[in-house]
């Protein structure tokens, strides 16, 4: 004989049933033509820029945008691919052979903020009186303290790979160990382990009072980080939303929304997190 | 410590609070993995029960194939699934990569391989003869097989909670194929996911304790049914 209570259970599980498969109708895609999807950086997410823009867009246009954080070495193989229609992303070498290549048609630069060599307070390699980021790389190198690298392939790792070869130095599993995570994980573990990173001044901010590391060099001109807006050549597949990319980069370049970019951050950390190009 | 209660704390509120994110990812969670738990109970436990009742070359091959299958991590179906949806693949004409439905489909290939495998070990359990005395009762196939699934329905359901577990919990494959679109494909796990990373803490925990929550929940109400069928 069945118990009330196993009665009940057996009806909420049924229910339960009931209401997920009710959901498979709902959970269709919107019209495939107002679809578009952005690849990006994991920073844009990180920091919260996305979060207030892209529903903005979305409200204004009625596009659907599929915003994928990932690296911007994986930005820019999706794009390659031809399986995302507009990139914001920021490794403007990379970005070039991009273009040259004709996988994109349009590349816009438009906001940068910079990179800071953060480590512990302590600062055990004496780096902070470095006077550029290639001495601070060679003083860590010299003194063998930790540094955690991304190892990621992100625009983050490549300028990083790219400040180990201007400072001379190949640096050795001993002391340079890969995080193979995003910038906040990255940032986090390199405070657990009291190590050197490098990372984008937004993350940081965001993640500053969460973790034990300190800005010991920034200013160096080498360290500048523009993102830039890349739209893929629609002749890579029938696929790509070009509308779509065109009307993304519309809204990002139009004086409004710079003007959110502009201040975004400002209220909370006192400073904003991204500026303007100027034209 | 003091980040723990905090994050109890901020589970708690975030529940009662009724904030609509936060509710929002917690039935697309709930409802993407309980249609693939479904799912692939309609397709494992045929399967199961075939593997474990026919005779075949190639049977044991296939049987390994199971179990191996049974422990595949997430990320790797989520490689394979993300590598036919996207649009430069052989499926990417359908258009549902980064949609719930993308998640289900990997989820599902996840819970399959799991209902399959104890549905067979299961069913090879029941005692031989039981299955000559139903067809010695003239039973047909087909009512024969309605009477093994019902004997071995303690370990279908448990199949049932493992599969449900399994998929509730993963993250890679929701991650790759689903992107964590938020109001999207954001489920429980991938919201965690990135509010550590983000550096909230209290929020990336609140969200565990609600998924916990909700796994148990669904478990506890399977285990009881389970329970119940153990009374003479």
């Amino acid at each position: 004989m069945l118990s009330r209570v196993t009665g009940l259970c057996t009806l909420i599980l049924g229910l339960l049933c009931f209401w997920a498969a009710n959901g498979l109708t709902s959970t269709g895609q919107p019209v495939m033509n107002r679809i578009i999807i952005l690849a990006t950086t994991t920073s844009t997410q990180d920091s919260g820029l996305l979060d207030l823009l892209v529903p903005l867009f979305q409200i204004k246009t009625s596009y659907v945008v599929k915003t994928i954080a990932v690296g911007t070495g994986q930005a820019l193989a999706m794009g390659r691919r031809g399986d995302a229609d507009v990139l914001l992303v920021h490794a403007p070498e990379e970005e070039k052979t991009f273009m040259a290549a004709g996988h994109g048609i349009k590349r816009q630069p438009f906001m940068y903020n910079d990179f800071v060599l953060v480590g512990p307070t302590s600062d055990p390699a004496k780096m902070a009186k470095a006077k550029s980021a290639a001495e601070a790389l060679r003083q860590i190198a010299a003194s063998k303290t930790l540094f955690l690298s991304r190892g990621d392939n992100s625009g983050t790792h490549i300028l990083e790979k790219q400040l180990w070869m201007r400072a001379g130095i190949q640096p050795a599993e001993r002391w340079h160990q890969q995080s193979g995570q995003g910038m906040g994980q990255t940032l986090i573990i390199a405070s657990e382990k009291s190590a050197y990173t490098l990372t984008d001044r937004a993350t940081y901010l965001k993640l500053k009072r969460r973790i034990e590391l300190t800005i010991l060099l920034e200013g160096d001109p080498e360290l500048l980080n523009t993102y830039s807006l890349l739209q893929v050549n629609p002749l890579k597949s029938s696929k790509i939303n070009s509308a779509g990319a065109q009307a993304f980069v519309d809204f990002m370049l139009a004086p409004e929304t710079l003007d959110l970019i502009r201040t975004f951050g400002l209220e909370q950390y006192g400073q904003p997190l991204f500026h303007l190009l100027k034209k | 410590m003091d980040l723990l209660w905090q994050g109890i704390k901020e589970a708690i509120r975030l529940l009662l609070g009724g904030d609509p994110e936060v509710f929002a990812i917690v039935l697309l969670s709930l409802r993407v993995s309980l249609i693939a738990t479904a799912t692939s109970l309609i397709l494992g436990v045929p399967t199961g029960m075939a593997l474990a009742l026919s005779r075949f070359g190639g049977r044991r091959f296939l049987i390994s194939l199971v179990n191996v299958g049974m422990g595949i991590p997430p990320v790797v179906v989520g490689l394979m699934v993300a590598i036919l949806l996207w649009r430069s693949g052989p499926l990417g004409f359908l258009g549902i990569m980064y949609s719930p439905l993308a998640i289900i489909i990997a989820q599902t290939l996840i819970a399959f391989p799991i209902v399959t495998g104890l549905t067979l070990a299961a069913v090879q359990q029941l005692n031989p003869k039981v299955r000559l005395q139903i067809l010695a009762l003239g039973a047909s196939r087909w009512q024969m097989l309605w009477i093994l699934a019902r004997e071995a329905r303690l370990s279908i359901l448990a199949a049932a909670m493992a599969g449900f577990g399994g998929v509730i919990s993963e993250v890679g494959a929701s991650m790759m194929v689903g992107g964590n679109i938020l109001g999207q494909t954001r489920v429980l796990t991938t919201a965690t996911v990135l509010e550590t990373s983000k550096g909230n803490f209290d929020v990336a925990l609140a969200l565990s304790t609600i998924l916990f929550a909700l796994a148990y929940t669904i478990t506890l109400a399977l285990t009881v049914v389970q329970q119940r069928e153990k009374a003479p």
